[in-house]
């Protein structure tokens, strides 16, 4: 399977006045298309850096990161911009929608920026939208869907490009666990459509549900183990 | 094009969710072009008020007037001699080369009657030529000819005022008119002109042939002088050169020298009422000034505004980014907005402008006028200062960082 994402000796060192703070500290992982994997450890182990890394809203230290056979180091910030509107999509724990604003315009703010003809906008919003299970609520506003609703919306809108990868920053931080279920059960379904996911967490019952388990700590990689994962699908099934 | 119209779209929306706060930011941009638009407009009407008199006294014109004399010592003032004479007009008419028309006057006051109304008014003893030197039009019959200056016949062209007050709604033409109790017959009349720049009635007068006023009519002790020449040079160009060459040849005729004084005087109407024009001119651009500081500080507000939403609008700005904005788009979504903000202020302000520019002509009278240009120049000028005071906040929320924007609460 070929390699999607490839991270060869990452280091992000920030300066903060005087002091020197090392993030990263020399971390190496590939991840193949098709993977589902969560990044794990705990806050200020690196795991927030590497993924605004691999996110391409950050640029390593020293490293290289070959993003789908692409090295992001090398690129201008408009060609970064490219990359994430064209090869990324992103998940946010606080969902980050825009306020006053329907779910099918959120979901299309990404091909706006990619210019793409507002006919076929639609038409690829409304698909998005239907694949997280929200066709019929695309007029609703943020503001009048659930939490676990306006996830959905932004998995869409992660989607609705085709990327070669998702990143979710802890998507499930602030949801309920039976929407975290739910949600997982979308990611699932996603990873199974051959989706390549990538998801920090720091709850390692939602790490179950993934297969693969990148573990950080002190801007270092101490674990790396392939998992079988938990079906969502089924528990979603148990509980309800 | 479609880039251009979708961060027009984006830019409306942002708008509407604060519908007080940008109708508030954009009374600052109302008020300011609102206020240019009416100082200028009466700037631009006192100007127009004053090239129009200038017009009205006629164009390119040289006034040349008797001097003053010395006699035992005693200076007497300007044009207290008769020291200009038909002749002289005539004179300057066939040999400076550089004048047009000349006007010899006189000038004098009577009483005129027609049937039982009476007036007392301006007569003046003019040659044809005094219709073309001060431009006039004559409205109804004709012009004074030569004949009639040469055979001294009794007839007269009045002014508009001096027909309100003797005729009413008759038609004068033709009718005998008593002037000093000689019969006149006029034979045409002249139209209106107004005030002058000095604020009299240009037209209350009366204009007899100049032969017969200096014989019958204003009886002068020298039968051949005239009150003044009004001399009109060939074009604006040649106004100077017109006055060199009337000077010349006044100096040759009166023998102007070592020993005699000079017994004369041009003026240079134009030139003295340019100086008006040109100051009301400054006045104009002193008031576009001062109403140009309030569309200056309306531009500040809608900077100061422009700097709270992008702060309040963090997070959003770092939603764009993650998702594939760039920089040049997130700046262009911001100048849109403060763009939108000073050119809709900017119409409503054009619009307040005009009203109220006619409003003070309506209220105090003063004439305004309000030209297209002026209305063009406010539009493209809000939206500079849209632009101009956008472009800061704009690079400011372009330049934000993502990962902290992202983070913003």
């Amino acid at each position: 399977m070929s390699e999607v994402v490839l991270l060869k000796d990452v280091a992000k060192v920030y300066i903060m006045g005087e002091e020197r703070v090392e993030a990263m500290k020399g971390v190496s992982f590939s991840v193949a298309a098709g993977e589902f994997v969560s990044i794990m450890g705990a806050s200020g182990s690196g795991k927030s850096t590497c993924m605004n890394i691999l996110g391409c809203l950050d640029v390593p230290s020293s490293g290289s990161y070959l993003l789908d056979g692409v090295n992001v180091g090398e690129l201008s910030s408009n060609q970064l911009a490219e990359i994430r509107n064209k090869k990324l999509g992103f998940v946010f724990q606080g969902f980050n929608l825009l306020a006053r604003t329907t779910a099918r315009e959120n979901v299309e703010l990404p091909l706006v920026y990619g210019q793409v003809p507002a006919a076929q906008r639609r038409a690829r919003a409304m698909a998005a939208l239907e694949r997280v299970g929200l066709s019929g609520r695309e007029n609703h506003y943020t503001n009048q869907l659930s939490g676990g609703q306006q996830q959905r919306v932004a998995i869409a809108r992660a989607l609705v490009n085709e990327p070669a990868i998702i990143l979710a920053d802890e998507p499930t931080g602030n949801l309920d666990s039976a929407t975290t279920v739910e949600i997982m059960n979308i990611f699932q379904q996603l990873n199974g459509q051959g989706i390549t996911i990538i998801m920090v967490t720091h709850e390692p019952e939602v790490a179950e549900f993934t297969g693969r388990h990148i573990i950080f700590r002190d801007g270092q990689v101490i674990a790396d183990t392939l998992h079988g994962a938990r079906s969502a699908a089924a528990q979603g099934g148990a509980t309800s | 094009m479609s880039t251009f119209l979708q961060s027009l779209l984006i830019a409306a929306r942002a708008l509407r969710v604060n519908k007080m706060r940008a109708l508030l930011t954009m009374l600052g941009i109302v008020i300011g072009i609102a206020a240019v638009i009416v100082m200028v407009a009466i700037g631009a009407g006192a100007s127009k008020m004053i090239s129009d008199q200038i017009s009205s006294i006629g164009s390119n014109l040289l006034l040349v007037l008797p001097g003053s004399t010395t006699s035992g010592g005693m200076r007497s003032g300007s044009g207290s001699t008769q020291t200009l004479t038909y002749d002289d007009a005539r004179a300057i008419q066939a040999e400076c080369p550089s004048v047009g028309a000349v006007a010899p006057t006189i000038r004098g006051a009577g009483q005129v009657v027609y049937g039982n109304q009476n007036w007392s008014t301006v007569i003046y003893g003019v040659t044809p030529e005094i219709i073309e030197v001060r431009d006039w039009i004559i409205v109804s019959g004709r012009n004074l000819t030569q004949s009639d200056v040469d055979g001294a016949t009794k007839n007269c062209l009045i002014g508009r005022t001096v027909v309100d007050n003797l005729f009413g709604a008759d038609d004068p033409v033709g009718k005998v008119v008593r002037i000093k109790k000689i019969p006149f017959t006029v034979v045409g009349v002249l139209g209106g002109k107004g005030q002058s720049p000095q604020g009299q009635d240009q037209d209350d007068v009366i204009y007899v042939p100049i032969r017969t006023a200096q014989r019958k009519l204003l009886g002068s002790q020298f039968p051949n002088s005239v009150g003044a020449i009004m001399v009109q040079a060939k074009s604006a160009e040649v106004l100077n050169l017109a006055q060199e060459e009337v000077t010349a040849l006044l100096n040759q005729r009166h023998r102007i020298g070592p020993s005699r004084e000079i017994d004369y005087t041009i003026r240079n109407l134009s030139e003295l009422l340019a100086v008006r024009e040109q100051s009301s001119k400054v006045m104009s651009m002193l008031l576009g000034a001062v109403a140009s500081i309030s569309l200056f500080v309306g531009g500040i507000g809608i900077m100061n505004i422009m700097l709270v939403s992008v702060t309040e609008r963090t997070r959003e700005i770092g939603i764009r980014i993650a998702i594939g904005a760039k920089r040049r788009d997130i700046m262009l979504q911001f100048l849109t907005e403060a763009v939108l903000l000073t050119t809709f202020g900017g119409i409503i302000g054009i619009i307040l402008g005009v009203a109220g520019a006619r409003i003070v002509a309506a209220l105090v009278g003063w004439p305004t006028l309000i030209s297209l240009d002026a209305v063009i120049i406010a539009f493209a000028f809000s939206a500079g200062v849209g632009v101009f005071f956008g472009f800061y906040p704009a690079r400011k929320a372009a330049s934000l960082n993502p990962i902290e924007a992202l983070r913003y609460e």
